[in-house]
């Protein structure tokens, strides 16, 4: 047991001191927010589509979007792979083992998840509000921008779960990021690669840093949305 | 009579392939409050969500000032109208800025909109609410900010739906009084859903009928509740007693109808050998105790079993057995007065003109 407790020792040095876990932790916060924010942009226009719009294959596209929000990310890290390959259709952009690649896996992980809870968010709102709001002079886009602000705590709900799906994947990053130092190693790959060392403390340092960062954007943003919640 | 604002032609909606609603012809008239009337899943509120822009429709005419209103005016047609539906919907914020979201929708400026808003909220006696959030209101004052909502965009056609459906008795009374006088002054054209006949009949100009899906009868209240158009219609505007009969003989406007073992004189224009319904309101039924049926002008006396005496309102309803159902309404003194119980037999009568002849459909 005396291991895991140096390890713990060893990891608040490290925090410190050394600089490329600082470089690590700011990589992996611009992949996953940048990820997160794009999936925001695709999610929330597509799954406010999906809650308002009513059309024959709407329930075929919503249960595909459910489905999405399990994704098992080594399966879309091979996918990205077999796309991004030399010898794939997109190889000639060279981005396999690049930060955009493993950003692109994370959107294909992420938009799903922020795409059905929008679609959830909105639909608990009372139906006749898009009537009432059209009713009284709104246009589409100001009707779905007073719909967003109405349920601006599901909606904050799903950015929280967009982020937490792609901050703590590893899969995925794995395959398309490569996990090369400096490059593209990011903390949940940094932290399966000190652990097969043996380097106990490095990846216990790690996984505080992903545990804490994960608590900090999660408590800002519970924050925001228990200050909207209407007092009795 | 005032011009037509709203004129539709040969309007249909379908809901997952199904007809919900189907309406020929249909006008509103410029000033008017027109109330809509009809049982739960008549098709009433798809029928203001199709006339206000909100609900496509198939084939048909919209009119509005006798311009025809295509899908692609639909957006400058609903910022000519004005909508309260039953639930006030108000957005998370306060009464104020609810108040303004449909000006601030139309770009005027924060300043000038809560101008506007002061007098509307003064208008429907809720300036002390102005800086509430709209989630703390009661009903009755959820519904107010509904209706500053919706009047402050001087709609020229105002659609409510069911508004006071959901409020207390008091609080509905006041709110109805209020948005009359307010409708007066400032002559909105609206039209008024509900499935209450009373307010049908307290508000409306015109009352039209909506009933599985289709516009059965347009009047004045006076009409559509006295003569009504048919059996179905008859029964919603609360006639009770509808009774099946034969017309055997027509003199001077007056039809003998064989029922069962009676003949019943009822006014009206019908043919002889006609199968029809003889409606009677409850309200002008007369019951006489069987010894004491005298001289009367009414030409009709029925005798019948008391089935049910039940208080409805400061009257008491009482049904009778005659071998088919009749309703009448009469004084809760005059029930103990007569010393009315269950199982008596009583004579009913009615007068010639006080009943009402529709047509067996079908027969």
């Amino acid at each position: 047991m005396q291991w895991i407790w140096e390890g713990i020792q060893q990891a608040f040095q490290l925090l410190f001191q050394d600089k490329e876990v600082l470089e690590i932790t700011i990589l992996s916060l611009k992949i996953s927010g940048s990820a997160t924010l794009l999936s925001l942009f695709i999610g929330m226009p597509l799954g406010t589509f999906l809650a308002l719009k009513r059309f024959p294959t709407r329930e075929f596209w919503i249960s595909l979007i459910n489905t999405g929000m399990a994704l098992p990310p080594v399966v879309v890290g091979l996918v990205v792979s077999l796309m991004l390959w030399r010898s794939g259709p997109f190889g000639g952009l060279r981005l396999m083992y690049t930060p955009t690649a493993i950003v692109i896996a994370q959107i294909i992980i992420a938009a799903p998840v922020v795409t059905g809870l929008t679609v959830t968010a909105l639909q608990q709102l009372d139906p006749k509000l898009k009537f009432q709001l059209l009713g009284l002079g709104a246009s589409e886009l100001q009707m779905v921008w007073k719909l967003w602000i109405e349920a601006r705590l599901p909606l904050l709900a799903a950015l929280m779960a967009g982020f937490g799906s792609v901050i703590s994947e590893v899969g995925a990053s794995m395959m398309v990021g490569g996990n090369l130092r400096y490059e593209t190693r990011v903390l949940t790959t940094a932290i399966v690669l000190e652990t097969n060392k043996g380097q106990f403390g490095k990846a216990i340092a790690l996984s505080i840093i992903l545990l804490v960062l994960a608590y900090m954007v999660n408590l800002v943003l519970t924050s925001v949305q228990q200050r909207n919640i209407p007092r009795e | 009579m005032s011009q037509p604002i709203l004129n539709v032609k040969g309007i249909e909606i379908f809901r997952n392939q199904t007809p919900v609603l189907a309406i020929e012809e249909f006008s509103v008239n410029n000033g008017e409050l027109l109330a809509i009337i009809g049982p739960n899943g008549a098709g009433k509120s798809s029928m203001v969500l199709a006339l206000s822009g909100l609900l496509s429709w198939q084939g048909g005419q919209l009119f509005f000032h006798d311009k025809l209103i295509n899908s692609k005016d639909l957006f400058s047609y609903r910022r000519q109208i004005g909508m309260v539906l039953q639930n006030p919907l108000l957005l998370d914020d306060t009464v104020e800025g609810n108040i303004i979201v449909g000006l601030r929708f139309r770009g005027t400026s924060s300043k000038e909109a809560k101008q506007q808003a002061a007098f509307w909220m003064d208008r429907l006696g809720i300036t002390h609410l102005a800086k509430r959030k709209a989630r703390q209101l009661s009903g009755g004052e959820g519904q107010r900010v509904s209706l500053a909502r919706a009047l402050i965009l001087k709609p020229k056609l105002l659609f409510l739906d069911e508004p006071f459906g959901a409020l207390d008795a008091p609080t509905r009374a006041r709110l109805i009084e209020d948005f009359i006088q307010l409708q007066k002054q400032e002559s909105i054209t609206t039209v008024f859903v509900t499935h209450d006949q009373d307010e049908a009949l307290w508000m409306g100009d015109r009352i039209a009928v909506i009933m599985d899906g289709k516009l059965r009868q347009i009047g004045r209240p006076h009409d559509v509740f006295n003569t009504p158009i048919d059996a179905d219609v008859a029964g919603f505007v609360g006639t009770e007693t509808i009774i099946p009969g034969i017309v055997k003989n027509v003199k001077d406007g007056i039809a003998s109808i064989q029922v069962d073992g009676y003949f019943l004189e009822v006014v009206g224009d019908v043919q002889v050998g006609q199968k029809v319904f003889i409606c009677v309101r409850s309200e002008h039924l007369t019951l006489w105790l069987e010894s004491n049926v005298g001289h009367s002008s009414a030409r009709n006396f029925i005798n019948g079993t008391i089935k049910q005496i039940a208080p409805q309102g400061v009257l008491d309803r009482v049904v009778l057995d005659c071998g088919f159902h009749l309703v009448a309404l009469i004084t809760r003194s005059s029930t103990r007065d007569m010393n009315l119980t269950v199982g008596m037999t009583v004579s009913a009568s009615f007068k010639s003109s006080s009943a009402h002849l529709v047509a067996r459909s079908g027969e």
